[in-house]
């Protein structure tokens, strides 16, 4: 590489972070200066000076019920990798199995989580149990729909040559079907990443304080309820941060499992 | 093979009674349009497709059901067809692998493989990281490492450019004189065929039928010097004929 091009590049990533933090940071001086100027109460809308300052204060009370989400969203997460990923395995090694309940995983999934959550709070008697089924619900689809065109998208010159070497089927399935679903699964679990968080949430919306330990959205609603606005932001600002953490991390997560071999994965300077 | 001919489903007639004989340590060339059928008569001569009617025999060691025991075929195809999640080593060592006989002796032959072909060094390499023609250096590697009775190969230089498909062309000669399996190779080059084979089948399109063999009266080994010899552009010259008449009788 020459220096002249390493200073280019350098310089690109450089810019790809200081340009959407300057959109931001401007985007909030805005809001402060119209917050000021206009004289807009608190309860209305706060400025983001303010909604900081809640953040210190009620930090310490928002991160314990951040955890009690987080705890949610994660175990849903993994309940979708896990049982998501087994139900495209089984799909994938019969076709009448896929055929058969394909729509219903469809159904399961356009059927607004809203509305079915009061049953399943009501059937599943433990609560966290319960708000877990709710999110896995949410996310568990993508990781489906996604790994089952990925283990049926074996190069057909590759299949033959499994079939040349008589492979097995466990075999063809471990070295070649795995390794080609891969990227499929990986991209249907950034998907469902986020929706498990929102499938939490919504979750915790319904069932509000069901249990003994609140969680983020509860709190919401609460300084929602209790015209807390500030502290309804500083919620809302700790959401996000986590929805956009954990798309982070599965995507580090992906490029870390396909560094060697995926485009998706592959660094433009290496060309 | 006598008398093989396969139709699709679809109506299309493949192959029409087609008779081919290919004796031990022959390296055939099957020269043909594309479209004539010639992928579908090595995917029967593998055995991963049965004829319509015909019978076809393969005097290889066989397992229960009657066909070829793994490994005794190599199929090299049009594409490299490399596992690119693997690195070179992985993508030849594959055949032991699917024997599960992967162990210190399968992996210093793959080495010895990946060595012969001219690809000492890259064998922690992924795919992408290797150019067209190394690809399919590590695709023949692969066909080659199990040292099988019968090599098959599907146009597999037709992607490539002139120079390094002449590299490859010299390599699989000498890679061939050097072990003599029997070598089916399907091509359209009819410079291609004619240095490579010691004989050349001709075949029409739709159907797709043997019209003429030919045996290549050339010495062994083979050299570049072959290249530019009159003797070779005779030789050319009577295959482009016959391949004209095939053509000919085939769009008739």
């Amino acid at each position: 590489m020459t220096p002249r091009l390493a200073v280019r590049q350098t310089r690109a990533r450089l810019w790809r972070i200081t340009a959407p933090l300057a959109v931001g940071a401007g985007a909030l001086a805005i809001w402060e200066a119209i917050v000021r100027l206009e004289g807009i109460p608190p309860y209305i809308l706060p400025g983001p000076m303010l909604i900081a300052e809640t953040l210190w204060t009620d930090g310490p009370s928002l991160l314990g019920s951040l955890l009690v989400t987080l705890r949610i969203t994660l175990a849903a997460l993994a309940a979708a990798a896990v049982i998501g990923g087994g139900i495209a395995l089984l799909f994938s090694l019969s076709r009448v199995l896929a055929l058969s309940l394909f729509p219903y995983a469809v159904i399961l999934q356009v059927t607004p989580i809203v509305a079915i959550a009061p049953l399943i709070i009501i059937w599943v008697r433990q609560p966290f149990l319960a708000l877990l089924v709710c999110a896995w619900i949410v996310a568990f689809f993508p990781v489906v729909a996604n790994t089952t065109v990925g283990l049926n998208s074996a190069d057909r010159n590759l299949l033959t040559l499994f079939r040349l070497y008589s492979a097995s089927q466990t075999q063809t399935l471990r070295y070649l079907k795995l390794p080609t679903a891969l990227p499929y699964f990986l991209a249907g679990l950034r998907i469902s990443g986020g929706l498990a968080l929102i499938g939490a949430v919504v979750a915790e919306f319904v069932a509000g304080t069901g249990g003994t330990e609140t969680g983020l959205a509860f709190r919401i609603l609460e300084a929602g309820y209790r015209l807390a606005i500030p502290r309804l932001f500083a919620a809302l600002f700790l959401l996000s941060v986590t929805g956009i953490v954990i798309y982070l991390l599965l995507d580090a997560l992906s490029r870390l499992l396909l560094r060697h071999w995926h485009e998706s994965a592959i660094e433009e300077e290496n060309e | 093979m006598r008398g093989v001919a396969k139709r699709f489903g679809s109506g299309i007639t493949a192959l029409e009674a087609v008779d081919l004989d290919v004796g031990r340590g022959e390296f055939l060339g099957v020269l043909g349009p594309s479209g004539c059928g010639k992928t579908t008569l090595l995917r029967i001569i593998a055995g991963l497709s049965e004829p319509s009617t015909g019978i076809r025999r393969l005097s290889l060691e066989t397992n229960r059901e009657g066909y070829a025991s793994a490994g005794r075929i190599g199929f090299v195809f049009q594409d490299p067809t490399l596992m690119p999640w693997s690195t070179v080593f992985d993508n030849v060592l594959l055949p032991f692998r699917l024997a599960r006989q992967a162990g210190a002796v399968a992996r210093e032959r793959a080495a010895a493989e990946i060595r012969s072909v001219g690809l000492a060094g890259f064998e922690r390499a992924y795919p992408r990281q290797l150019s067209g023609g190394m690809r399919m250096r590590v695709s023949i590697a692969r066909a080659l490492v199990t040292d099988p009775d019968l090599l098959l190969l599907d146009e597999p230089f037709a992607a490539l450019d002139e120079i390094t498909r002449m590299a490859l062309n010299d390599d699989l000669m000498r890679l061939w004189d050097s072990r003599r399996p029997t070598v089916v190779f399907v091509t359209h080059s009819v410079f291609e065929s004619v240095y490579l084979s010691t004989r050349i089948a001709v075949m029409t399109s739709r159907p797709g039928r043997i019209v003429a063999d030919l045996p290549i009266e050339l010495a062994q080994p083979r050299e570049r010097a072959l290249r530019t010899s009159p003797h070779y552009a005779t030789l050319c010259a009577t295959v482009s004929r016959h391949l004209a008449k095939a053509m000919a009788a085939g769009t008739r």
